[in-house]
C-alpha cells in the first residue's frame, strides 16, 4: 500500500502543472478575446 | 396621393457595398458610391493592402468625409497624455475604440497599419471589444496623424470626453476563472482520492492510508476554503451584519458544517470527511456563477451625454485667429466655429453662416431644422452643411439637454424594486433548516448524548445546504440571456429578465422608437398626381440645391432633368428658377402660397407659374410589426405612449394602438422623466423604450429602461437592455419568454426541495455518510443544470423558433 503514496505524489504533481498553465493562460488573456485569433491565424504572410 | 418609386439599384459600390448613384467614381474598373469610399480604395490599392477586398467582399463602411482640422486638439499634450497607455522615449502605446470594425476584413487592415506608416509597430486588434491596441513611435507619427491615417482608411476611433476621463474597462472576470480553476483542480483530486474509501467495505484501506489520504484531502481543500468560495463567506458576513438573509447564509452555513465536521473526523481518525462533497459543491457553484457573468463587451450600458459630446471645440478669438480648446473649457460668451457634421456643445447663439441643424441625437427627428441670424441653438444639435459661428449662451453643463443630467435619477443609484426570487426566500429557508436540524439534534442528545446530537445537526447543514437552489437561478437566467443576446436583445445583466417578467406598464416613446427615422418615404399630397413634364420641372429645380429636404425629394422622384436658368435660392424658404420658360417656385407654405398656412408635417410646397399644384411630404414609416406586437401586449400590460412630436401623426398611432391607449404629444425630456416618476409612485413597475438622448430620462427613471439602436456598435443612452430596431416588433415574446424562464427557476425550486427532503429523512435518522453525500450532492447539482437549459432552450424554441442547432451553442 505504501507504493500509493509515491502514486499519489506524483498524480498530485502532474496536475499542478495542468493548474500552473491554465492560471498561466488566463493571466496571459487568452480568454478575453476568444475571436479575433482565430481570423488572424487565417491571414496569409504575404512577401511584397 | 401617389407613393413614388425608388430608382432601381445597378451596381454596388466596391468598397463599402452600397448602392451606386453616379457613374463619376470609377477607378481601375471599380465602380463607388462616393469619393471617400473611392479615396480608401487608392490608399489600400496604393499600398499594396488589396488584399483587404479579398477577404471578405465590399468590407468597408460608407465613409463620411471629415475634416482633418477636427483632430487638431490631439497635438495638445495634456489631451495625449490623458489618451495615453503607456509612453517613453520613442514607444507610445494607446487603445483606441473603432464602432465600425465588424469583420476579418477590419481586422486584417489594421493590423497591417505598419505598412502605411513606418511610425506604426503593431496593431493588435480585439474585435469583439472592437477595440485595438496600437504601438508606435511618436518621434516618427504623432497621435493626430494617426488618428487620421485611421480615419482616412475608413476606422475613425471614437474618442469623446467619457473615455478620456478614465473610464476605462477593466478586465475584473479574471478572478472568477482563477477561482473556478483552483477548485476544480482541487475538486478533482480530492475525488480520486475518496473514491478507494468508497469501495473500502473492509476497513483495509482505511486503517493503513486513511490518515495519509485524510491529510493530503485537508491540504487540498485548504485553497478552496480560503480562495475559492471567499465571495460567499463575504456576501453572507455582510448580509447577516445588516440584518438580512440572503441565499449565501444557507450556503456559508453548509459549506463551514462541512468543512469542521471533515476536519474533526480526519484529525480524530473518527472518518473520512466530507472533502470530496465540500469542494464539489464549490466547484458547481463557480461553475453557476461563472456561467451567469456573461456580458456583452461591446455594448456599454453606461452612456451619458459627454459620450456623444465632441472632446475639443475650434474657437475664434480677436484678428480671425483660430485655437483649439477641450470642450470642458468652453465659457459663456466663447465664440465657436462648428464646421459640418459636428456636433453643438452647447447652448448657443447663431452669429455667422446658414445652419441646418440635424437633432437626431436629441430628438431621433433625421430631417434638419434651418435656424437663422440670432436664434437659439440647443446642444446636442448637429450642423449639416457650411461652417458656423456661435456664441456659447451656457456652459456645457447647464445647457437645455445636458441639465437633465443633473436631476437626482442620474445621481443616486438606481434601486431594484426586486429582490430577487432566491434571496427573498432564503431567510424563511434558513429558518426552516436551522429548527429541523435543532429539533434533530435534541432529539439524538437525548438517545446517544452530544456527540451524536452535534453530528446529526452539521448533517442537516450539509445535507440541505441549498447548492442545486443556488445553482438554478444562475443556469435559467444566463442561459436565457445568451437566447435573448442570440434575438439581438442584449441585456445589462441577468438581474433584468427577473425585474422583466414582473413588468405591468410599458411606456413608448414615438420618433426613432415607434417610427424608423432612417426612412422616410416622400407622399405628394395635391389635387391632381404630377404629371411627368411637371415632374421633369420639379426635379430639375430640386437638383441645384443642397438643402437636405430637397435631396431627399430629389432622390426618390422618378424624372428626367432639364436645363434651370435664374435658379435662386433663399435660406428659410424655397427655392424659385425658370425651367423651360415656366417660373417654379419650391418651399415653404409661407413662400410659395404667399400666407402662413398651418401644416403638421415637414410640407413642400411647389407652385409652377403662379399656380399652387400641392405639396411633398416627408412620412416617417413605422416599424414592421407593430400591430401584432400591440395587440398582443395590450390584454397584459397599461400602454402608454409619449412622444415629444406634435400630435400630426395622432390618426396613425390611433390605428396602431386603438382608441383606449392613452397617447401623449409634446413631452419635453423633463416630462417624459416625471411621467415615469409618477408612475413608479403610484406602484407600477415600468418598461420604458426609447431611443434618443431626449429619452435619457425616462430610461434611467424606468425599472427597466429600453434603449432602441439601429445599429448595435453605435451609442445609445444608459439603459438596462439594447434591443435591435428589427427586433422591436418581437417585444411581447421576449416579455413572455421573461416570464417563463422564472417559472423555469420555480420548477427547479420545486426539484431541489425533493432532493432537500430525502436528504433531510436520511440525515435526521443519523444515516448520513460520506459516500451518500458525495452522490447525492453532485446529482442533484447537475440534475438541475440539464433541467433548466434543456427546458429554457426548449421554451425559446417554441417562442422564437430558434434553430435547434444554435440552442446549444453557448
Amino acid at each position: 500500500m505504501e507504493i500509493l503514496v509515491l502514486l499519489i505524489g506524483i498524480s498530485v504533481t502532474v496536475a499542478s502543472g495542468f493548474l500552473i498553465s491554465f492560471i498561466w493562460a488566463v493571466k496571459s488573456g487568452q480568454y478575453e478575446d476568444e475571436y479575433t485569433p482565430a481570423v488572424r491565424m487565417l491571414f496569409d504572410d504575404k512577401i511584397n | 396621393m401617389a407613393t413614388l418609386q425608388h430608382i432601381e439599384p445597378k451596381t454596388n459600390c466596391f468598397h463599402c457595398g452600397d448602392e451606386v448613384k453616379t457613374r463619376s467614381f470609377l477607378l481601375d474598373e471599380e465602380q463607388f458610391c462616393c469619393q471617400g469610399c473611392q479615396t480608401v480604395y487608392s490608399i489600400l490599392s496604393d499600398n499594396k493592402l488589396g488584399d483587404y477586398y479579398r477577404i471578405s467582399p465590399n468590407a468597408g463602411t460608407k465613409q463620411a468625409n471629415f475634416q482633418e482640422s477636427k483632430f487638431d486638439y490631439l497635438d495638445d499634450a495634456n489631451v495625449i497624455a490623458s489618451l495615453l497607455d503607456f509612453k517613453d522615449d520613442s514607444l507610445a502605446k494607446i487603445t483606441f475604440h473603432i464602432p465600425v470594425m465588424h469583420c476579418a476584413s477590419c481586422v486584417w487592415l489594421i493590423e497591417n497599419l505598419y505598412k502605411l506608416n513606418k511610425g506604426i509597430v503593431s496593431a493588435r486588434v480585439n474585435l469583439m471589444r472592437k477595440e485595438v491596441v496600437v504601438m508606435y513611435n511618436h518621434n516618427e507619427i504623432s497621435l493626430r496623424e494617426l488618428v487620421i491615417l485611421l480615419a482616412r482608411t475608413g476606422y475613425e476611433p471614437a474618442i469623446n470626453l467619457g473615455n478620456e476621463e478614465g473610464e476605462k474597462k477593466t478586465v475584473s472576470n479574471k478572478k472568477i476563472y482563477y477561482q473556478l480553476g483552483i477548485a476544480g483542480f482541487c475538486f478533482g483530486n480530492v475525488m480520486l482520492l475518496s473514491l478507494p474509501d468508497y469501495f473500502d467495505f473492509t476497513g483495509e484501506f482505511h486503517a493503513s492510508m486513511g490518515s495519509f489520504v485524510g491529510f493530503v484531502m485537508l491540504v487540498l481543500a485548504l485553497p478552496v476554503l480560503f480562495y475559492s468560495d471567499l465571495d460567499y463567506l463575504k456576501s453572507a458576513y455582510a448580509a447577516l451584519k445588516n440584518r438580512v438573509v440572503n441565499l449565501d447564509v444557507p450556503i456559508s452555513l453548509g459549506i463551514v458544517a462541512l468543512f469542521g465536521v471533515s476536519v474533526y473526523e480526519i484529525v480524530s481518525h473518527t472518518g473520512a470527511g466530507y472533502l470530496d462533497s465540500f469542494t464539489g459543491l464549490i466547484f458547481f457553484l463557480l461553475l453557476g456563477k461563472a456561467f451567469q457573468q456573461k456580458t456583452f463587451d461591446t455594448l456599454s450600458f453606461e452612456r451619458d451625454y459627454k459620450s456623444y459630446f465632441p472632446i475639443s471645440i475650434t474657437l475664434k478669438g480677436a484678428n480671425n485667429t483660430e485655437t483649439t480648446i477641450p470642450v470642458n473649457n468652453l465659457k459663456v460668451g466663447d465664440r465657436m466655429l462648428i464646421r459640418n457634421s459636428e456636433l453643438i456643445p452647447a447652448d448657443a447663439m447663431l452669429l455667422k453662416g446658414r445652419a441646418l441643424i440635424d437633432y437626431s441625437f436629441v430628438t431621433g427627428e433625421s430631417v434638419p431644422v434651418e435656424k437663422v441670424y440670432g436664434e437659439i441653438i440647443y446642444a446636442g444639435g448637429r450642423q449639416v452643411g457650411e461652417v458656423v459661428e456661435l456664441e456659447v449662451i451656457k456652459s456645457v453643463k447647464q445647457s437645455y439637454l445636458t441639465q437633465l443630467w443633473n436631476n437626482e435619477a442620474f445621481t443616486k443609484v438606481k434601486e431594484t424594486f426586486f429582490t430577487s426570487l432566491v434571496n427573498s426566500n432564503s431567510k424563511r429557508f434558513t429558518t426552516i433548516v436551522l429548527s429541523i436540524a435543532s429539533i434533530a439534534a435534541i432529539y439524538w442528545y437525548n438517545v446517544q448524548g452530544l456527540e451524536m446530537a452535534a453530528k446529526v445537526f452539521a448533517s442537516v447543514l450539509i445535507i440541505t445546504c441549498p447548492c442545486a437552489l443556488a445553482l438554478s437561478t444562475p443556469f435559467t437566467l444566463g442561459n436565457a440571456m445568451r437566447i435573448f443576446g442570440r434575438k439581438k436583445m442584449y441585456l445589462k445583466n441577468t438581474a433584468v429578465i427577473e425585474e422583466m417578467a414582473a413588468i405591468d406598464t410599458i411606456i413608448f416613446d414615438k420618433t426613432g422608437t415607434l417610427s424608423d427615422t432612417s426612412q422616410s418615404e416622400v407622399v405628394w399630397y395635391g389635387t391632381e398626381i404630377l404629371n411627368d413634364y411637371q415632374l421633369m420641372l420639379v426635379k430639375s429645380v430640386l437638383r441645384q440645391s443642397t438643402h437636405p429636404l430637397s435631396r431627399s425629394i430629389y432622390e426618390q422622384l422618378n424624372a428626367e432633368i432639364s436645363e434651370v436658368a435664374n435658379f435662386q435660392e433663399f435660406a428659410g424658404k424655397g427655392l424659385i428658377a425658370t425651367v423651360d420658360n415656366k417660373e417654379v417656385k419650391i418651399g415653404s407654405s409661407a413662400f410659395v402660397n404667399g400666407e402662413k398656412m398651418f401644416s403638421s408635417q415637414t410640407a413642400v410646397y411647389v407652385s409652377i407659374d403662379g399656380k399652387v399644384l400641392g405639396n411633398f411630404a416627408l412620412n416617417h414609416s413605422y416599424r414592421n410589426g407593430l400591430e401584432n406586437m400591440i395587440a398582443d401586449l395590450k390584454g397584459n400590460y397599461r400602454l402608454f405612449v409619449l412622444s415629444g412630436d406634435n400630435n400630426r401623426e395622432e390618426g396613425a398611432l390611433k390605428a396602431i394602438f386603438g382608441n383606449e391607449v392613452p397617447l401623449y404629444f409634446e413631452q419635453k425630456p423633463e416630462d417624459k422623466l416625471k411621467f415615469v416618476a409618477d408612475q413608479k409612485a403610484k406602484g407600477y413597475k415600468v418598461m420604458m423604450v426609447g431611443d434618443g438622448l431626449n429619452d435619457a430620462g425616462a430610461l434611467k427613471m424606468s425599472s427597466i429602461g429600453v434603449s432602441i439602436t439601429e445599429n448595435v456598435a453605435s451609442f445609445s443612452p444608459a439603459c438596462d437592455v439594447i434591443l435591435e430596431a428589427s427586433m422591436l416588433g418581437k417585444l411581447a415574446s421576449f416579455l413572455k419568454f421573461s416570464k417563463q424562464s422564472v417559472n423555469v427557476i420555480k420548477a427547479c425550486y420545486a426539484i431541489s426541495l425533493i432532493y432537500n427532503l430525502v436528504g433531510i429523512t436520511i440525515t435526521v435518522q443519523g444515516k448520513l455518510s460520506p459516500v451518500f453525500t458525495a452522490i447525492l450532492m453532485p446529482l442533484s447539482s447537475i440534475t438541475i443544470m440539464l433541467f433548466t437549459t434543456g427546458l429554457v432552450s426548449y421554451v425559446a424554441y417554441k417562442l422564437f423558433n430558434l434553430n435547434k442547432n444554435a440552442l446549444w451553442k453557448f
